[in-house]
């Protein structure tokens, strides 16, 4: 029978103190007040004061509360069970649906051995052409999509999840407009795919101690069962507003800030769960793609900095496209040599004819006059943003590559392209 | 690991904040002394290695290189007596330790893909047998560092030394016949000036956060240490003993020159300490260069090289201790005589890790957070990069070169500017040039280096470089009036700037002659571009002269990419001087005056 304590010293923000014995650094609590019962998390010890994190916040809750100590750190369920259910930031269903209480798992758990990792050789298909063409996801891949704050990350975050060839998704959704939410769960629905998702969603309006959650119970859960041998595609939206409830948390905490605000372990606690990304050898294997928005479209803003330093690349989402330029997967080596032999060159090939077009486009913007060479390339970039680069588009890696050819030899000659004569025979569009 | 049992005191936690515990100390307590924290898991009891940072009466903060879940007020701690050390001796080379020298691939076979919470295993092989030859005999007077014998490890007579810690002057007592013994077996006994015997083994333990100072003294940084990038040898070199520093932001590729440098330096041993970075580098790495041969030895580049990897999740405190562990076990390897080269990767992570534990002493913050002693402990760290002359009369050289992550791109901040006062040469990565995919992308007019070791005279260097700032000024002036508005004269300086960085500062690290440069090689080939740079031309048109300086690249580039001395090699060169003299009218002055002092 554990004690219950019922005097509580000090109110802070989201954190308060009781005095205890015998409680352990992380262990949760239940925090019983008018307003109902809230989970608590252990922070600090101090001889025998004890700071708790209340994860639905401390507004309403009175010194005369009830403290039960539960003398285990917080877990989670993990189960086939899982499928198709949403929760929140403390792992309550959230979708009418039961509670779920078999199998439970600490969350936040070690990081893998560097000499247990392997190079990462696996395509992630997800049908979009600026991705498997031209920047590969790559299974144990961590990458971020940089996005200022108008732009349809949501959008394309659930058609990755619709299209993906992954086992299973798990979507963490921190700080989401609730109509976000909802547009999550009706294109996931309607797309057939919310059987193979699992949602951990804090919106908003919740407590921001259960924003500082999402992340690590996606990835428990998704270790989970990529130690099982599934393939997980986790997608987090959005780590900018983890970030900043762990800034306003350390605020309230006193601590030193860094820069602009944030905590100084920053990296290290954006980088702790990004780490989690990881193939097994094997066995299955975690991906992460996660949304950053950039306050004021600046990428050298402490969250979007730090993880461009933590991430495996960035994809840049600008004007509702993938942007070529600045968009890079840094494994994409690693996979694109195997997929088609004209994969790579078409590839270098059709980027350096965009940017040479984006350079036309600015000539003409001044008013300079278009040459014979100037309009084809004008040709080819509308043709290219409208047949490939567009979010909507969705065809398999080597339909884009033929979509590829048939683009340049409607605007080109093959001589212009600059692509080897080699491949130019063997792939270049027949006329009949 | 020690056979000290007196001055051993014990505690019991008092408090838990983050990562560090404060604990009430009975008996005395040393600062930097290493604890362990026994706990009661789920999975049993653990003990987690911890290091005492501060001492206030009774109660001392200790930080917990482990995460500090679980931990509970009244836990029990041991205190050891001892400072973080590392173990020295045969068998450290071809190994992948964690920050805290725990064998990691070990570790795998002992907890499976995750790492375990409070297990430590010895890091040297303990049951491997080593072929010792001694080369002292008993009766024979000894002192700290002096050489017992020597035993083969890969390619090096690793030297079994008595251990650095024993500070007084030793009568060998008995020392063991050639044969071979493990790490652990007795090869000596010393007596000291009052007859007291220690026995010793082929290892012993040193502190990590004190320097190696066994050595006669320390020596001015002259000999290049020789990368085979053109750039850092000819125009930025760094001296074997010294320290360099790489900042850039991300994606600029300081991991990648890291990498590629840890592959062609010309040095003995090469550390790899991978402090709060991404684990996916390391295992390239580690994958890599068991596979890839060392051109000076014809064996496995791993041979001669050791990987201190503490990546971005892993505790944060191991990972200060990280780079301390990587720089002591150069330090042991220089007292044999040997030139280590130490890469760093990054040194802002260590900062960061200094940083948090200041956040949680609640000490009063300097520049963006940073702890006020951020300066000292970082020029503490470089300064223990040298050339020193040892008692045998050798040498033997630790060069230190670490990269820094600056906040959002910009060297405006402490730990770059702290660095920059310490180091003897800057290699700054720019977000311009690698965008441009120009490797390396080292800024060739931002960056310095003061070490006049480069391989060719610095005049030379001089003329280059001239060239380079001249002909950016045409370029950017050119900017703004135009092609049209700028002379042929200048508008030739600017080609040969471009020609310059095209054939000479850039490589392609795809091919494999031009992804490393022999010394030799580069002194010709820059010979070579002198004679192209000096020359004198007469053009009347800007178009012909830049069709003409495109051709020149051209052959360039495949002159660089052709093997050298072969006949392709030589064919090309005759192309170049042949093409070059077609046009040439005459040669500048300053620039004929180099030509003729070339041997």
């Amino acid at each position: 029978m554990r004690k219950v304590y019922s005097k509580i010293e000090s109110i802070t923000g989201n954190v308060i103190t009781v005095k205890a014995d015998n409680v352990k650094n992380d262990d949760l609590a239940e925090v019983s007040s008018a307003h109902g019962k809230s989970l608590a998390r252990v922070i600090k010890l101090d001889h025998d004061v004890v700071s708790l994190q209340v994860f639905a916040g401390a507004k309403g809750v009175s010194t005369g509360d009830e403290v039960r100590f539960l003398g285990y750190p917080m877990k989670i369920s993990c189960s086939e069970n899982l499928l198709g259910r949403i929760f929140n930031g403390s792992g309550e269903p959230r979708d009418n649906g039961p509670r779920l209480e078999e199998n439970m798992i600490e969350i936040g758990g070690p990081s893998v051995n560097p000499s247990k990792r392997i190079i990462p050789k696996n395509m992630v298909r997800t049908g979009i052409p600026m991705i498997d063409v031209f920047n590969s996801l790559v299974e144990s891949q961590k990458l971020p999509i940089f996005s200022s704050s108008g732009e349809p990350y949501n959008e394309l975050l659930a058609r990755i999840a619709m299209q993906a060839e992954v086992d299973m998704i798990i979507l963490g959704g921190m700080g989401l407009k609730y109509d976000d939410y909802l547009g999550f769960k009706d294109a996931l629905e309607e797309g057939g795919a919310l059987s193979r998702t699992i949602f951990f969603v804090h919106t908003a309006s919740d407590p921001i101690v259960e924003c500082l959650l999402v992340p690590d119970i996606s990835l428990a859960v998704a270790e989970q069962f990529a130690l099982q041998g599934k393939k997980v595609l986790v997608l987090l939206t959005d780590m900018t507003n983890f970030a900043d409830a762990m800034k306003e948390n350390a605020i309230t905490m006193e601590q030193v800030p860094s820069n602009r605000g944030y905590p100084g372990d920053l990296y290290s606690q954006l980088a702790s769960r990004y780490e989690k990304a990881v193939d097994f050898e094997g066995s299955g294997s975690i991906t992460i793609l996660a949304v950053t928005t950039m306050p004021g479209d600046d990428v050298t803003h402490p969250v979007p900095d730090n993880t461009g330093y933590i991430t495996e690349g960035q994809f840049y989402l600008k004007n509702g496209r993938i942007e070529p330029f600045g968009s890079l997967s840094r494994l994409k080596q690693q996979v694109n040599k195997d997929t088609r032999k004209d994969h790579r060159a078409l590839m270098d090939g059709m980027i350096k004819l965009y940017s040479a077009y984006k350079e036309s486009v600015e000539k003409k913007s001044m008013g300079f006059r278009m040459s014979e060479w100037d309009n084809k390339l004008l040709k080819y970039g509308a043709m290219f943003e409208e047949q490939l680069m567009s979010l909507s588009v969705n065809i398999p890696l080597e339909k884009a590559l033929d979509l590829g050819w048939e683009i340049l030899a409607e605007c080109f000659s093959k001589e212009e392209t600059g692509l080897r004569t080699e491949l130019l025979n063997e792939f270049w569009p027949k006329k009949d | 690991m020690s056979d000290i049992v007196e001055n051993k005191s014990s505690g019991k936690v008092v408090g838990v904040n983050g990562n560090m515990v404060t604990i009430e100390v009975e008996g005395n307590v040393l600062m930097n002394e290493v604890g362990y924290v026994v706990v009661n898991t789920s999975e049993g009891v653990k003990k987690l290695k911890a290091e005492v940072i501060r001492i206030k009466g009774k109660n001392a903060d200790m930080q917990v290189y482990e995460m500090t879940r679980g931990i509970g007020v009244g836990d029990k701690v041991e205190l050891t007596g001892e400072m973080l050390a590392v173990t020295l001796g045969p068998g450290l080379l071809g190994q992948v330790f964690d920050g805290l020298q725990n064998p990691l691939p070990k570790l795998a076979e002992h907890s499976g893909f995750f790492l375990e919470r409070g297990v430590y295993l010895d890091a040297l092989p303990g049951d491997k047998k080593w072929h010792f030859t001694p080369c002292v005999k008993a009766g024979d007077t000894v002192q700290r560092a002096d050489s017992l014998g020597v035993v083969p490890e890969g390619i090096f007579q690793h030297q079994i030394m008595v251990p650095f810690g024993m500070y007084d002057t030793y009568t060998v007592k008995s020392i063991a016949s050639e044969g071979d013994y493990t790490v652990n077996d007795k090869i000596a006994e010393v007596a000291d000036s009052k007859g007291n015997v220690t026995p010793l083994t082929m290892c012993f333990t040193w502190p990590v956060k004190r320097a190696i100072d066994a050595y006669t003294e320390r020596l001015k940084p002259v000999e290049p240490m020789i990368t085979k990038v053109r750039l850092i040898d000819t125009f930025f070199p760094v001296a074997k003993g010294g320290t360099y520093c790489i900042p850039g932001p991300f994606g600029a590729g300081k991991t990648v020159l890291q990498q590629i440098t840890s592959k062609n330096a010309e040095v003995d041993i090469v550390i790899v300490a991978a402090c709060g970075e991404r684990a996916g580098e390391v295992v390239e790495e580690l994958k890599e260069f068991p596979e890839l041969t060392d051109p000076r030895t014809g064996r496995s580049l791993m041979e001669r090289t050791m990987i201190i990897c503490n990546t971005s999740s892993m505790p944060v405190a191991a990972r200060e201790a990280s780079v301390y562990t990587a720089v002591t076990l150069g330090e042991y390897y220089r007292q044999m005589g040997l030139n280590v080269l130490l890469l760093a990767d990054s040194t802002s992570r260590w900062a960061q890790a200094m940083r948090e534990m200041s956040g949680r002493l609640e000490e009063i913050p300097g520049e963006e957070a940073f702890p006020a002693y951020l300066e000292s402990s970082i020029a503490a760290f470089y300064e223990r990069a040298g050339i020193v002359k040892l008692k045998n009369g050798k040498t033997g050289s630790v060069t230190i070169g670490g990269t820094v992550s600056p906040a959002g791109g910009n060297f405006e901040e402490p730990v770059t500017q702290a660095t920059l006062k310490v180091v003897g040469a800057f290699h700054g990565l720019s977000r311009e040039r690698s965008d441009a995919r120009k490797y390396p992308a080292i800024h060739p007019l931002e960056s310095w280096s003061k070490y006049k070791s480069g391989i060719v005279g610095p005049e030379y260097v001089e003329y280059a470089s001239d060239i380079l700032i001249r002909g950016n000024d045409v370029g950017q002036m050119m900017k703004v009036v135009g092609e049209e508005g700028t002379s042929i004269d200048d508008y030739i300086t600017y080609l040969k700037e471009e020609l310059l960085d095209a054939v000479y500062i850039q490589q392609n690290s795809f091919d494999e002659v031009d992804a490393a440069v022999p010394v030799e090689r580069q002194q010709h080939v820059f010979y070579i571009l002198l004679k192209i740079l000096a020359a004198k031309f007469s053009f009347t048109v800007k178009d012909e002269a830049r069709s003409y300086f495109n051709q020149l690249r051209q052959i360039f580039l495949d002159y660089n990419g052709s093997l050298w001395g072969t006949d392709a090699f030589k064919a090309k060169e005759k192309e170049l001087l042949d093409a070059l003299a077609s046009k040439q009218t005459g040669v500048e002055e300053k620039g004929a005056a180099l030509l003729a002092n070339i041997k």
